[in-house]
């Protein structure tokens, strides 16, 4: 979890709020690393997005060219020659209806010879019918018998009637196969007018003109108006199925356009609208298999994006990180670094203050103590002297008060006054324990627990062993004030850095309050507490700091206190 | 034996009177003096074993006056005394001479034993 918990530091400003002074705006680091990382995104991201879908754009039109003009290409030369077979037949049956004689049309064997000079030069024709104004079918040459017929009320008649020239959709008709007719009409001399009709077979078409779409991704085929197919489809059914796909508009040159169906697939249509005739033919091309390589492309145009973005961001987050981190810390460095000259200069106001009360106090103490002890004499010495006792009693008395007076004006001093170091090399695992040996009996009688927790290497270091038992010693004592019966002691001795040794000292004692913290370090300050001078801690921290260590404290109330004591290992 | 003569140097009358009082009464010859001056004509004129000096006193300080009793009355044994001394001007003042130091306020006793101690030297 702790790994995780660095990784996840390391890149997100998670614990940036709970390193910052009270009174700092906790948000100030974070907003700092939003605008870095966001003005840094910008910058890096932008261009790598920009130019990514410029290429992707590029190489998907170069695709596109390259798929869409062989469609394009492929539907021209299909148009042009379904519009020729088409046309040609038209043209061959103009070219009868104005050079032959009605009557000659009327002829059955004339026309069964023209019929099958008209097969053997144009392939298509199934067969090939005149048809009188009224509609009845006057010779008929072809495999059915349909002489006779009569055609008047059908559509196609009434359409060839007023246009002259007719081709029809595909259609069943009595032949119940797929065909499609070209019919014309010719005035006669003496008024009126006959239809030479010839029927086409759809399967010429589909077998000579659409199979030129050969590929297994791309199907040609041909529709009417209404999207009802003309011949059989690959992808849309058979003959006379409605397909699925819009009927595209109107056009009169050749088209190619992307599309999608009702499943949303892309799929490449080309088209053309066939002149004179109902006929719109299809070139549909679904692209997966040309598309392969673009999508190919494409995807690793996609992934190397994602990527790339994956990973600036990812360095973004952890430059922008070290960044605000190191502006954090450098901060926090220099608050600390103000707090203690802060500190250190109230300090030494209050040492230099405290060596001249204590010597201005210690010569009317002096006297006192001296007059006092002058009374004593004179009682001593003085025979008969009333109710001496009385006299001695008051006498000690105040002895006494200068005594415990004198005690505190040599504690102040020493505060103030350096006293000269004997500095010696010491093993800090052995003081400590040597320390903790000097209240073993308090820790016995109140059952308070001391663990110690001590790295596997831990220096000796060069110090004033003396001094540094005062200071352990006072801390130690401070503990166990805070300690009720049962508490724990937890003394961690390590060597984190590498020039220094640390000893922390941890109870789970009442506390401190935060108000306390801020003084705990000054002379007479106390917490309240019935005994000590409040000096304690004041001298320990002068002793610490002279000796070139730093002393810290963390507490929280009802949780417990920690002291902690850094120590230099070389004495400077 | 001879009675051992105390010369007692601090500005401060009610301290050095009152203390060769104490003295007077342990059984000591004592005199009290509040300035390095006075310090000096009685010494002129009269011997004695042991002075006992404030170090720290207007006009000619004690160490000064140190030094002086040194060349005028070389066997004089001279403790010093101190308000705001420490062991390291101690050490410093028994480097320079004196026989011994005191912190004040002194107990009698204290100084007795090294008054002591400084005359059987």
């Amino acid at each position: 979890m702790n790994i995780l918990r660095k990784i996840v530091l390391s890149f997100l400003p998670i614990s940036f709020g709970e390193q910052v002074a009270p009174e700092e705006d906790p948000g100030r680091y974070r907003k700092l690393w939003l605008r870095v990382v966001f003005l840094t995104a910008f910058v890096s991201l932008m261009p790598l997005i920009i130019m990514t879908f410029i290429n992707y754009y590029q190489y998907k039109r170069v695709f596109e060219e390259e798929m869409i003009y062989p469609i394009s290409r492929l539907t021209s030369n299909t148009r042009r020659s379904l519009s020729s077979f088409i046309d040609e037949r038209r043209s061959v049956l103009d070219m009868i209806i104005r050079d032959k004689k009605y009557e000659d049309l009327r002829n059955q064997e004339k026309l069964t010879i023209l019929f099958r000079n008209l097969k053997e030069s144009f392939g298509g024709f199934i067969d090939l019918g005149v048809i009188d104004a009224e509609g009845i079918q006057e010779t008929y040459v072809g495999p059915y018998e349909l002489r006779g017929k009569n055609y008047r009320e059908q559509g196609w008649f009434q359409d060839v009637r007023l246009r002259g020239i007719y081709v029809s959709e595909v259609f069943l008709g009595y032949r119940k196969y797929p065909h499609f007719v070209i019919a014309m009409t010719h005035e006669i001399d003496e008024g009126g007018f006959y239809v030479l009709r010839a029927t086409l077979d759809m399967e010429t078409v589909s077998r000579n003109i659409l199979s030129l779409s050969h590929r297994p991704s791309s199907d040609a085929f041909l529709i009417n108006r209404e999207g009802v197919l003309q011949t059989d489809s690959r992808f849309y059914g058979n003959t006379f199925d409605t397909i699925k796909i819009a009927v595209p508009p109107i056009s009169d040159k050749t088209e190619v356009v992307e599309r999608y169906d009702d499943k949303g697939r892309l799929y490449i249509l080309g088209y053309a609208y066939i002149n004179q005739s109902p006929f719109i033919l299809m070139e549909v091309t679904k692209p997966e298999e040309q598309m392969k390589n673009w999508f190919s492309l494409r995807n690793d145009l996609l992934w190397f994006l994602g990527v790339s973005i994956f990973l600036i961001i990812l360095v973004i987050l952890w430059g922008a990180n070290y960044l605000v981190r190191h502006i954090l810390e450098a901060d926090l460095r220099h608050a600390k670094a103000l707090h203690n000259i802060e500190y250190t200069s109230k300090m030494a106001s209050i040492g230099r203050l405290a060596a001249g009360v204590a010597h201005e106090i210690n010569n009317p103490l002096s006297i006192i103590n001296e007059n006092a002890g002058l009374l004593k004499d004179i009682i001593g010495a003085t025979r008969d002297f009333p109710r001496p006792e009385k006299f001695l009693k008051h006498i000690n008395a105040v002895t006494k008060s200068v005594e415990r007076c004198s005690t505190i004006t040599h504690r102040l001093l020493g505060f103030a006054k350096r006293i000269d170091t004997q500095i010696e090399t010491i093993d800090v695992k052995h003081l400590i324990q040597e320390v903790v040996g000097f209240l073993d009996k308090e820790a016995k009688h109140r059952n308070i627990t001391v663990d110690y927790h001590i790295d596997n290497y831990i220096p000796t270091i060069e110090s004033d062993r003396g001094q540094l038992q005062q200071v352990f010693l006072n801390i130690i004592n401070n503990s166990f004030d805070a300690l009720d019966e049962g508490g724990k002691l937890d003394i961690n001795i390590g060597h984190s850095e590498v020039d220094r040794v640390s000893v922390s000292i941890k109870d789970n004692g009442h506390g401190i309050s935060e108000h306390d913290l801020q003084h705990i370090f000054e002379p007479f300050f106390t917490s309240g507490k019935e005994h000590g001078t409040g000096l304690g801690l004041s001298i320990t921290y002068g002793i610490v700091q002279k000796l070139g260590g730093d002393i810290s404290v963390n507490s929280q109330v009802g949780v417990g206190t920690s002291f902690t004591v850094s120590l230099p290992i070389k004495n400077k | 034996m001879s009675k051992t003569r105390v010369l007692l140097v601090d500005d401060e009358e009610d301290l050095s009177l009152v203390l060769a009082e104490r003295l007077e009464m342990k059984g000591f010859i004592a005199r009290g003096a509040v300035s390095s001056e006075e310090a000096l004509n009685l010494i002129e004129n009269e011997e004695y074993d042991i002075m006992i000096i404030d170090i720290k006193m207007p006009g000619i300080g004690g160490l000064d006056l140190m030094q002086r009793v040194k060349q005028i009355r070389p066997k004089t044994q001279i403790i010093l005394f101190t308000g705001h001394g420490t062991e390291k001007e101690g050490a410093a003042a028994i480097n320079d001479g004196a026989f011994d130091y005191l912190i004040k306020p002194i107990k009698i006793d204290d100084l007795i034993d090294k008054i002591n101690k400084a005359v059987n030297k």
